[in-house]
């Protein structure tokens, strides 16, 4: 049941209208950082503000909502979203991403291809991708409205010249459409590839800095690189031992005190929907 | 020839106060200007008006642009005039701080133009920053390390460095051995001017100290509260003063 003492969604219609607006001047101009006045929500900044005020913005009352954290459906975090508009906005909930038409995430996207019709919504911390190296605000956005994008292979640049590699593996820059540069919030740079030619929409919120970005669907993203570096969607050489895919991002778990170690899919519900198809890791009990 | 740089009637306030008034000269290719005057004379306003970090109040500052020739840059597109700031115009800083990147490796400072003009090859962009490192004296060892780990002269070769690897044809220095030790100036004046001949550079100079300019400078401008008071061959100007305020600063009574 909806709680009554809140509008749909928790955030007034004016409000909404506001995001709205924001979402969709950044679905006109993909990866342009929208600014937009943020609302104070009722949890902690770090659950994701921004996220969880635009998911109130786009969901209606036929959606069914999904929230990721890190992968899985089960976090403090993914499960106190979760409720909030389960109360607020008496939506259905899932944790099947293919039976999910508003999906709210931090740090990963689905192993499962999305599709049409479907919206995915990232929480993000930091929208500025050439704050690293360049900490005022009008200089950025000169930057950006110039496409001065030199700065961003600086970053790159030191990378390797530390490490030998490229060592970001979160947060990876990429440009949109040939035009703006663009961070893609903490998601492991394995997920890079999918953030192009998605057939869902893409919308990415900002609650302290106050930025709505988005991607339409099959929109073109491209990872930053060098020529000599390329850039490589890297996740650990090993298959899940739960439930045997060599083709998802793995966590690394401890299991035992003695140290031992076990890789096994992040995506919760990629993993769970494999192993009941009868798919089995070397761990699997 | 057609200037390289041509300056028409600069004139800079600040509010009521002049900063610099009238200020006109032609800069033809090869030749480095000297800018001398006392503390407030208006020199730093004068380069930051014609290097487009200030916009004077009237007048114009036409630069021989490879492509399109002679062009007003005061009245060009920001887009165009920022993209000259890092191809064909370098600016040195008196502090080295403020035109280097202390929290980036002294590759990635003199690697940034070269990535800001579209190079995209780590290897090229490296080998390139660690030659220029060689020609500013600084050892190629230190290629990875942060500027914050350099004496002041070094920060000051390496701002040099990381000015001049995209071959700009002028630059503008403001006090570029200002506030180093005596000793230090010294190679560093050596190391610029053989820069500045080898490469054929065009430069604008502003500076306290004679020395420099007798050095470095083919011509001289001395200004007095905003204005040009006199201006002429380096030579000529500290050997034979015309304007009683240069014979003042040329017997050393202004000098600070
Ligand atoms: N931002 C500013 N606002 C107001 N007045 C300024 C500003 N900058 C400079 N001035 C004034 O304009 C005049 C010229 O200053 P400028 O900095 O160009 O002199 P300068 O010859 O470079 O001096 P110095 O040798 O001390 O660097 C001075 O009277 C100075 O006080
Ligand atoms: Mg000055
Ligand atoms: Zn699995």
């Amino acid at each position: 049941m909806t709680d009554q003492a809140y509008n749909f969604a928790y955030l007034d219609e004016q409000t909404k209208r506001m995001i709205r607006r924001a979402i969709l001047k950044g679905l006109a101009i993909p990866g342009y950082q929208v600014p937009f006045a943020s609302r104070e929500m009722p949890m902690p900044y770090g659950w994701g503000t921004g996220g969880v005020q635009v998911s109130a913005a786009v969901l209606t009352p036929e959606d069914t909502f999904k929230v990721i954290d890190q992968g899985a459906d089960d976090t403090t975090n993914a499960v106190s979203i979760r409720t909030f508009f389960q109360r607020t906005a008496g939506v259905a909930t899932t944790t099947s991403t293919s039976d999910a038409t508003v999906i709210q995430t931090r740090h990963r996207i689905p192993e499962e291809a999305l599709s049409e019709g479907q919206i995915l919504v990232y929480q993000v911390p930091i929208p500025e991708p050439l704050r690293f190296l360049e900490p005022r605000e009008s200089e950025t956005r000169k930057m950006h409205s110039l496409e001065e994008y030199g700065l961003m292979h600086v970053k790159l640049y030191e990378d390797i010249s530390r490490h030998g590699h490229i060592a970001t593996s979160y947060a990876y820059p990429v440009k949109v459409e040939g035009r703006y540069v663009m961070d893609p919030s903490p998601i492991p740079k394995f997920d890079n590839p999918k953030l192009g030619d998605m057939a869902a929409i893409q919308l990415f919120g900002a609650g302290r800095e106050q930025r709505i970005y988005a991607l339409p669907p099959y929109t073109q993203v491209v990872s930053l690189d060098f020529e000599d570096h390329p850039f490589e969607a890297s996740k650990a050489d090993h298959p899940c031992g739960m439930c045997g895919a060599t083709d998802s991002y793995l966590d690394e778990l401890i299991i035992d005190d003695a140290g031992g170690r076990m890789f096994v899919c992040s995506d919760t519900d990629y993993c769970e929907a494999r192993q009941a198809a009868g798919h089995k890791g070397k761990d699997a009990a | 020839m057609t200037p390289l740089l041509s300056v028409q009637g600069i004139t800079k306030r600040y509010g009521a106060h002049i900063g610099c008034a009238d200020v006109s000269f032609d800069l033809y290719p090869g030749e480095v200007m000297g800018i001398v005057g006392e503390s407030g004379s208006g020199k730093s306003t004068l380069l930051n008006c014609m290097a487009g970090h200030l916009t004077p109040d009237a007048g114009q500052v036409v630069f021989d642009t490879r492509t399109d020739g002679p062009r007003d840059t005061i009245t060009m597109s920001e887009p165009e005039r920022r993209m000259l700031g890092r191809t064909d115009w370098a600016f040195v800083h008196q502090h080295a701080r403020d035109g280097l990147r202390m929290g980036v490796s002294a590759g990635g400072n003199v690697g940034e133009r070269l990535m800001a003009v579209g190079e995209r090859h780590y290897g090229d962009i490296r080998a390139k920053a660690t030659d220029w490192l060689g020609r500013v004296e600084i050892d190629a060892s230190r290629v990875d390390d942060r500027p914050t780990t350099f004496s002041g002269g070094m920060q000051q070769r390496l701002q040099i460095a990381r000015n001049l690897v995209t071959g700009p044809r002028l630059v503008f220095m403001d006090e570029p051995t200002g506030g180093l030790d005596v000793s230090v100036q010294a190679r560093l004046l050596d190391l610029l001017r053989g820069l500045v001949r080898d490469m054929g550079l065009s430069a604008i100079i502003v500076t306290h100290d004679l020395a420099v300019v007798r050095l470095l400078a083919d011509r001289l401008m001395v200004m007095k509260s905003g204005r040009v008071v006199e201006a002429g061959l380096t030579d000529q100007v500290l050997d034979d003063p015309q304007h009683a305020y240069s014979q003042l600063l040329v017997s050393s009574v202004l000098q600070v």
